[in-house]
């Protein structure tokens, strides 16, 4: 009979990503550059905040865009035609997720000596993008009036790692059962820490209050 | 649904840990996984099973799932209770302060070689 061993390991499968995920914010953190990692559904309107919020920001600080999607290139080159910033788009490859390899491999592929800040756009999903720690600064996301003010009861991980939540669409919460509070207590239920921001990236209401979120994040980030 | 990738992290770590033991053939993978981890076993192993054949020192290896069961602590009564069946909101005294004790857990226990 063939002599069979145990090897004990005893290890998170995160691990890896996770001591990846922290050497490359102490890299960015070395080169000035503050790392947005943007999350939520696919629909909720993440590229049509991006151009109001870069537009807004581009003559304060310098921006790039990272888009991560399946397949396609539609998001880098709208928010290129919307505001003439440097965005690159990146495939998954299939993955339903950016992890912290994937991020530095697009990163490689942005000139960080122009850049401030670089927002990635993970892929448009819920659940996943949420497991891995992608080396960014701060994880936000945005959930839109549409897919329901109990989304944060029904995804718990995704709100329980976001820093800052925003809550689109609110130009049409009069045709859905939304209620702001109510998701607000949802929301502070996984993570008292979050911040919350209520905008309407079409009409451009709130836009400003994210503009200031950034604006003191990315000077504390190169200052502190 | 993002089992394929936690498959390709997988694979790096026990690939890893056979090199480092001098062994050629891995038999069996053993698999910590809570219950609310979000990672569904079944998809994991089907992925498993068409990502570890393309390795030659995994061919063939199986892959073994302990289920860990999802246990919540209440700050408020500092009683335990079952995730799944009552979720965030304390059974005992309807508390929100609630915290997962275990059961989140996507660990590798041990390789057979």
């Amino acid at each position: 009979m063939e002599k069979v061993k145990v090897i004990e390991i005893k290890k998170s499968v995160f691990a890896e990503n996770d001591k990846d995920a922290d050497n490359l914010r102490k890299e960015l953190k070395t080169k000035g550059v503050y790392l947005l990692n943007l999350m939520s559904s696919p629909g909720s309107g993440k590229t049509t905040t991006l151009i109001q919020t870069i537009n807004r920001l581009k003559d304060k600080i310098r921006v790039a865009v990272m888009e991560a999607d399946i397949d396609s290139d539609v998001d880098a080159i709208k928010i290129k035609e919307a505001t003439g910033i440097p965005s690159i788009q990146l495939h998954t490859g299939g993955m339903c997720h950016l992890d912290a390899e994937m991020t530095r491999q697009g990163l490689d592929n942005v000139a960080l000596e122009d850049a401030d800040l670089v927002v990635l756009e993970n892929v448009g999903n819920l659940v996943c993008p949420a497991e891995f720690d992608t080396g960014a600064v701060r994880n936000a996301m945005i959930l839109s009036v549409p897919e329901g003010d109990d989304k944060p009861l029904k995804y718990p991980l995704m709100f329980s790692v976001c820093d800052l939540v925003l809550i689109n669409k609110i130009d049409v919460m009069p045709y859905f059962d939304f209620d702001l509070e109510r998701c607000k207590s949802y929301i502070h239920q996984r993570n008292p820490k979050a911040q919350v921001i209520p905008i309407c990236a079409k009409t451009g209401e709130g836009v400003e209050a994210f503009v200031q979120w950034l604006l003191t994040e990315v000077n504390a980030w190169k200052t502190n | 649904m993002h089992e394929l990738g936690v498959v390709f992290y997988i694979i790096k770590d026990v690939k890893a840990v056979a090199e480092e033991n001098h062994v050629d053939h891995v038999s069996s993978v053993v698999m910590d996984i809570g219950e609310v981890s979000t990672v569904v076993p079944h998809l994991l192993t089907d992925c498993w099973r068409w990502a570890a054949d393309k390795e030659e020192m995994l061919k063939g290896c199986e892959l073994k799932i302990n289920t860990i069961p999802a246990v919540t602590y209440c700050d408020n009564c500092k009683k335990e209770y079952e995730t799944v069946k009552f979720g965030k909101t304390c059974p005992h005294c309807n508390s929100n302060n609630t915290w997962l004790l275990r059961g989140n857990e996507v660990e590798i226990n041990s390789i057979v070689v």
